[in-house]
């Protein structure tokens, strides 16, 4: 059943406007960067900016009372480190969880389970409650360590390895290999794309979070690039020009990560909503 | 909807196979889709070869385990303890007030307008975006060119934060200066530049309800068009030599033969609608604090957790428990109802 060819035209039609309506945001963020605050806030709307150029940008990045330098590090270095932390976690755990039919295998399985019921984001007052007793306020442990164990991350994993075959681990296993190294060399060189999926679904999450960023960087020279931009948002005195070329930096990394990535991306959607 | 290949190596006769059904009732184990794989089975048990692959499970699961334990399971535990305590400003606290807190809850007319808000936005986000993510991915399923192209464009947001896009929909889109571009529009139009933001009207849900359309739908689009393909195609052929086509041929075949899909995007816009945050706070919260109203679940726990003058963390933790009662609920109903459908 193909479409006819008028249903054909009025389909891209459609979908040309759709797809501008979706990318107009975008723009808006780069208009506003490259434009002047009295531009941006004269009566008519212009679509074209007045100030194409590096001062706004070399200004956002350098002042450090805007301070979007600095979290823009924080930010880089604890999405790196969880994303790594996360997925090599959850690729063991899941390889547990899948291998093993103990009985301890199935309670850890359930405890997954539960946890993949119950999102972080609403048991945040008693991580917080948690973090803070252990003296992890305005650290880098506190922003990074309590997201490394991700049960969505872990099951993904689990599903992934229960359709891997075990034959080629057996082989290793005849070879003399542990369980230790059949892992490493055996199956997880065999599934770099569940790595990337993941890895790639992890990195957006972990860069764009604001809830526990806002709690536990409380020292500013902690914040990360959501929680600064935020904290720009509300304060006195900020332009937009400087607001939104702030914006242009925090976006760009996930974008860049979604564009190389995109196809693992969709992967990793599509498995977690069908998992 | 398993998307995972057979396993190969499923119990096969040359082996001893530990048999899968254990004495005790399974009440670890959730309640899976029916017709799942068993998991291939492979210990020996009482061989020296199975403790020594028994040892190797821990060094696998430990990390993520002793994260689980100490990250999520101990703060539960622990909330809960100091949801029965007077906890203002204090994690330790020593004023022992039973269910006080959950009472006080109870009473405040302001945790139950953020339930009633949660409602009410549920009810707005959840078929909207529903509807929406169906029409994009029946939009693009099986057009001849640029199929790639417009995915990208309408999966693109979902890489943005709330925060960036609550700057944009806030400061440009819904500013609700002159300048602001609905207003732009409206002045056009010869109508009076609108307020969104200031509460009058309840004008701020539609500031809320398209940022979050904006930013998820490409998600569930994604969804959609994975369900899409996993329908034969030659069933439309045939329906086709039947003279279904078009609307009948969707509401008759393609519609139900999604419903796991949709089952599973309806929830999961349920649950996510539920943790709402973040465009809340970005787009309402000033220098003056946040506004009285469109206060979500997760936002009012916050402002009762951590906000100005506030920080209670007793009645903080007896919001999170009941938030985890409720959310338990629907992970419950979620894995029956996804289930059932698995099961048709």
């Amino acid at each position: 059943m193909k479409p006819g060819r008028r249903t054909l035209a009025l389909r891209y039609a459609a979908l040309t406007l759709l797809a501008v309506a979706f990318l107009l945001p975008f723009y808006v963020i780069a208009r506003n960067a490259f434009s002047t605050q009295a531009w941006i806030t004269a009566p008519a709307w212009h679509w074209l900016p007045d100030a194409v150029g590096v001062q706004t940008l070399t200004k956002v990045l350098t002042d450090p009372g805007i301070g979007v330098l600095a979290a823009l590090g924080t930010s880089a270095v604890v999405s790196t480190i969880q994303t790594l932390g996360t997925v090599v976690i959850a690729m063991m755990a899941g390889y547990g969880m899948a291998r093993w039919s103990t009985r301890a295998a199935r309670v850890v399985t359930g405890l997954t389970v539960f946890t993949l019921m119950v999102p972080t984001t609403v048991t945040f007052v008693p991580m917080f409650v948690m973090v803070s007793s252990l003296g992890w306020i305005s650290t880098f442990r506190g922003l990074i360590v309590p997201g490394l164990f991700s049960a969505f991350a872990a099951y993904l994993f689990r599903t992934a390895f229960l359709g891997f075959p075990a034959d080629l681990e057996d082989a290793a296993a005849i070879d003399g290999a542990n369980q230790w190294s059949t892992f490493w060399r055996i199956v997880v060189p065999n599934s770099l794309g569940m790595v990337a999926a993941v890895g790639t679904i992890t990195f957006i999450g972990t860069w764009n979070a604001f809830l526990w960023p806002l709690l536990i960087a409380q020292d500013p020279a902690m914040r990360t690039v959501q929680v600064a931009l935020s904290q720009l948002m509300t304060s006195q005195g900020i332009r937009y020009p400087e607001m939104f070329t702030g914006a242009l930096i925090a976006v760009a990394p996930a974008l860049v990560v979604f564009g190389v990535l995109q196809r693992w991306l969709v992967q990793g959607v599509t498995q977690s909503g069908l998992k | 909807m398993q998307t995972a290949g057979e396993h190969p190596s499923h119990p096969d006769a040359a082996r001893p196979v530990q048999p899968d059904a254990s004495p005790t009732p399974d009440a670890t184990r959730p309640a899976q889709p029916v017709g799942r794989r068993r998991r291939p089975v492979s210990t020996r048990p009482g061989t020296s070869l199975a403790r020594t692959r028994g040892r190797w499970f821990w060094v696998f699961v430990s990390p993520f385990l002793a994260g689980l334990v100490v990250f999520v399971y101990i703060p539960i535990a622990w909330s809960l303890y100091l949801s029965m305590f007077d906890a203002r400003n204090t994690v330790t606290p020593t004023k022992f007030v039973g269910i006080d807190n959950y009472v006080y809850l109870m009473n405040d007319p302001l945790f139950r307008d953020s339930m009633g808000t949660f409602i009410v936005f549920a009810l707005v986000i959840v078929p909207l975006t529903f509807a929406c993510a169906l029409g994009l991915a029946l939009l693009l399923h099986r057009i001849p060119r640029f199929q790639a192209f417009f995915r990208s464009a309408f999966f693109l947001p979902t890489a943005c934060s709330y925060v960036v896009a609550s700057m944009v929909w806030r400061m440009s889109f819904f500013n609700g200066a002159r300048f602001g571009l609905v207003n732009t529009v409206l002045r056009g139009a010869g109508l009076d530049p609108v307020n969104w933001l200031g509460g009058e009207n309840g004008w701020y849900w539609l500031v809320l309800v398209t940022l979050r359309l904006w930013l998820q739908v490409g998600f569930y689009m994604v969804l959609f068009i994975a369900g899409l393909n996993a329908i034969d195609p030659q069933l439309h052929e045939a329906a086709s030599l039947d003279g279904a086509s078009g609307r009948r041929a969707f509401t008759q075949i393609t519609f139900p033969l999604l419903r796991p899909t949709s089952v599973a995007v309806a929830m999961l816009l349920t649950i996510n609608a539920f943790q709402a945050f973040d465009e809340f706070y970005n787009t309402l919260n000033t220098v003056r604090g946040y506004p009285p109203y469109a206060r979500p679940p997760l936002v009012y726990v916050y402002l009762i957790s951590f906000g100005e003058g506030s920080q209670d963390l007793g009645i903080g933790s007896a919001g999170t428990m009941i938030l985890t009662a409720v959310i338990l609920v629907f992970g419950l109903v979620q894995s029956r109802v996804l289930a059932i459908g698995a099961d048709r």
